[in-house]
């Protein structure tokens, strides 16, 4: 590959202070440097789940889903239910899915299908629902602060790695299924009918219903897999995180700067975004605590004012 | 100015060339003709004073009726009426006009109108007094303001200059992050805005021997900014740059095409709607006489967007329609359900007017008069809007 005067001239930019300032971190502590390293790319994995599902409604549907973090604490609240019921980690995985899944799926099958073109409104909508949403879950699992058990099998530390000793296993484990998601979506974009259908509704919308696809019934199942890994996410996250009112808006949040940095409707730009918004924020925290989010914020700058469209976009 | 020469074109006609193309938020966000009266003048001959004409032709009983009311009003109910439900109204009406003009005159539906209100606060609290004497500068009120006012309505530049690069429905999406962001850092950091706890006791200075923050002292401060805001509003949306920014709203190719340029437009747009943002911000930080995290968070973020929505962004005088809706429901409606379930009302009432009536309150009453009134009526009615 070969680069042009003026990449060459941003990745020496923005590059060589980071390489820099990670060399004399290495050499400042080094175990603080990789732990930090190991904590933000399994915190990235958290919000690329969350943002895959987000950046999937949009690309194909232009619809901005600002109640995607209400689906979040959804999932995430049921997930816990479930758990404490049947005891079965796995089963509260599948439940979380399942329930945002539907509640997706019945936001654009009551409401959202009935006004498909006018994105604004949509928006609106779910601004709505998300208000309305947020204020039941305070309701009936009140202001108390959750926090899940994580499986047996993935409870205490994975000891005796170089340099950084212990490590939660769990944490480690949110690598794995992020690697999982982004895998399973790949195939199913790329290997699977449902998947050509929605690649093709991202690049035309009107092409494909007029080649004879029900459109409508692939932005539900669209909007549902996209709920519905918001769900997955926040039965993940109610172990890492914790469950609180107000959780729902961080997690919007990260998941608008994960697709603005990554490009919409790029799922390999949500895993870019997750990836750099996850390094700034953990970082950020790690070695100037009270101003990480001006990191954020400066990634967004940054990734705004060269590439409007972030970085995995493209013109719609 | 590119858009000078515009002026000399009647809004009407400059409408109709604009029409055919159709931006992209033309679908939800309601056209409204300009009012520049296209009948012959009846007032033209008589040789009265300009302004005298000028109030002859605008002015209907309606109006004389408000402005008595309003300056009436504070006599007549409690202290209480007038400072929770009349100046709330006032200074929340203010930021959602900032964002109506925005939204309904330039295109952009922007969620950080808050967060600049939160900038213009927050300055005056570190510049000005608080309860805080290690973090405030504790500057006079008359070099505070001025200066918390300007920091904010660069910010809102800023904000307008990030946010004008993308389009349509990304807007919403960067301003909103942009605004959550922003409440981040101001519960993170406490070396300048405090953290959690947020600066106290942000009081009005004594100024001609009256306290500014005495229930009708304050009211009128308020309402007489919140007038000069929203006749500088109905000023700028029939001026030359208001007139290119709707053109803009419609069809920024085709203004591109005519030699506007259009990103500096909007950001120009941005930038007065902060001026707004700003001086509520400042009255809004007296009233609450406290700035804190709260204050700034997603929450009202979306609340300023819900009154807006909730009057009708087409013409300025909703946003203040949905402000005093939104403060009476927030006062008075949570008494007959629950006071905790304040959300719940006031998202189902948003979700409803989003639903059934795009266009606001505003054009439900529109529509009333369509199906009830006169013909004539409603022409009376699409002249006046503006």
């Amino acid at each position: 590959m070969k680069l042009s005067r003026d990449q060459l001239a941003a990745w020496i930019l923005i590059g060589g202070p980071i390489a820099v300032l990670s060399l004399w971190a290495v050499f400042d502590n080094p175990r603080l440097y990789f732990v930090t390293l190991l904590n933000s790319l399994t915190l990235a994995s958290l919000y690329f789940i969350v943002a895959s599902g987000f950046t999937l409604v949009f690309g194909l549907m232009r619809n901005v889903n600002l109640a995607h973090g209400t689906l979040y604490l959804l999932g995430g609240y049921v997930g816990y239910v479930v758990a404490d019921k049947t005891g079965w980690w796995v089963i509260a995985l599948a439940a979380g899915f399942l329930a945002a899944a539907i509640g997706g799926f019945l936001m654009q099958w009551l409401v959202l299908r009935h006004m498909q073109g006018e994105e604004l409104r949509q928006t609106m909508v779910t601004i709505g629902i998300s208000i309305i949403g947020a204020d039941i879950l305070l309701w009936i699992f009140t202001g108390q602060v959750y926090q899940m058990e994580a499986p047996e099998w993935l409870q205490g530390p994975i000891r005796g790695i170089p340099l950084i000793n212990a490590y939660s296993a769990y944490r480690l484990s949110l690598l794995g299924f992020g690697l999982a998601i982004g895998l399973g979506l790949w195939w199913l974009l790329s290997r699977t009918r449902v998947g050509m259908m929605i690649r093709a509704g991202v690049d035309d919308r009107n092409m494909l219903a007029a080649s004879g696809v029900n459109v409508q019934r692939l932005f539900a199942i669209t909007f549902a897999l996209g709920a519905g890994l918001a769900g997955f996410g926040g039965v993940i996250g109610a172990v890492e995180l914790s469950m609180v009112p107000g959780e729902d808006r961080r997690l919007l949040l990260v998941s608008l700067i994960v697709v603005i940095v990554g490009g919409m409707g790029s799922v390999l730009g949500a895993a870019i975004g997750a990836a750099i918004l996850g390094l700034a924020e953990t970082y950020g925290l790690a070695y100037a605590p009270t101003y990480s989010v001006v990191f954020t914020f400066l990634v967004l700058i940054g990734v705004l004012a060269f590439r409007p469209r972030g970085i995995m976009g493209r013109p719609a | 100015m590119p858009g000078v020469g515009v002026c000399a074109v009647s809004a009407a006609q400059w409408r109709r060339a604009m029409k055919s193309g159709g931006g992209t938020l033309g679908t939800t966000l309601p056209h409204r003709a300009l009012a520049l009266p296209t009948e012959p003048d009846p007032y033209a001959d008589s040789n009265a004073p300009g302004w005298l004409k000028f109030l002859w032709r605008n002015l209907s009983p309606r109006h004389v009726f408000i402005g008595l009311f309003l300056l009436v009003f504070p006599f007549i109910a409690t202290p209480f009426f007038t400072f929770q439900v009349a100046t709330q109204s006032l200074v929340l009406g203010m930021v959602a006009l900032s964002l109506s003009f925005l939204a309904g005159f330039g295109g952009m539906v922007s969620l950080a109108q808050m967060t600049v209100a939160g900038i213009a606060g927050y300055a005056l609290a570190v510049l000005g007094h608080s309860s805080s004497p290690e973090i405030s500068l504790a500057w006079v009120w008359w070099v505070a303001v001025p200066f918390a006012i300007v920091i904010a309505v660069a910010c809102a530049a800023l904000i307008g200059w990030l946010s004008v690069r993308t389009e349509g429905i990304y807007t919403i999406m960067i301003t909103l992050a942009i605004g959550v962001a922003f409440y981040y850092l101001v519960l993170q950091n406490y070396s300048i805005f405090n953290g959690f706890q947020g600066l106290r006791e942000l009081k009005p200075p004594t100024v001609f021997g009256v306290y500014w923050r005495d229930p009708l002292p304050f009211y009128f401060l308020c309402l007489f900014w919140a007038l000069a805001s929203y006749f500088l509003v109905r000023y700028i949306v029939s001026a030359p740059f208001g007139i290119a920014l709707q053109g803009i709203r419609d069809n920024p190719r085709r203004m591109e095409a005519l030699g506007f340029n259009v990103v500096a437009h909007r950001v120009a747009a941005y930038t007065l709607s902060g001026l707004i943002a700003a001086m509520a911000g400042i009255l809004l930080a007296w009233y609450n006489a406290l700035m804190s995290p709260g204050s700034v968070g997603a929450g009202w973020q979306i609340n300023i967007l819900v009154i807006a929505v909730l009057g009708g962004v087409g013409h300025p005088i909703g946003a203040f329609i949905g402000a005093i809706i939104f403060v009476l429901l927030q006062t008075f409606a949570v008494d007959m359900i629950d006071r905790e379930r304040f959300n719940l009302v006031i998202g189902s009432v948003f979700l409803a007017i989003v639903l059934f009536s795009p266009d606001g309150l505003l054009g439900l009453w529109a529509k009333l008069r369509l199906r009830f009134g006169a013909n004539q009526a409603i022409t009376s009615t699409t002249r006046r809007q503006a």
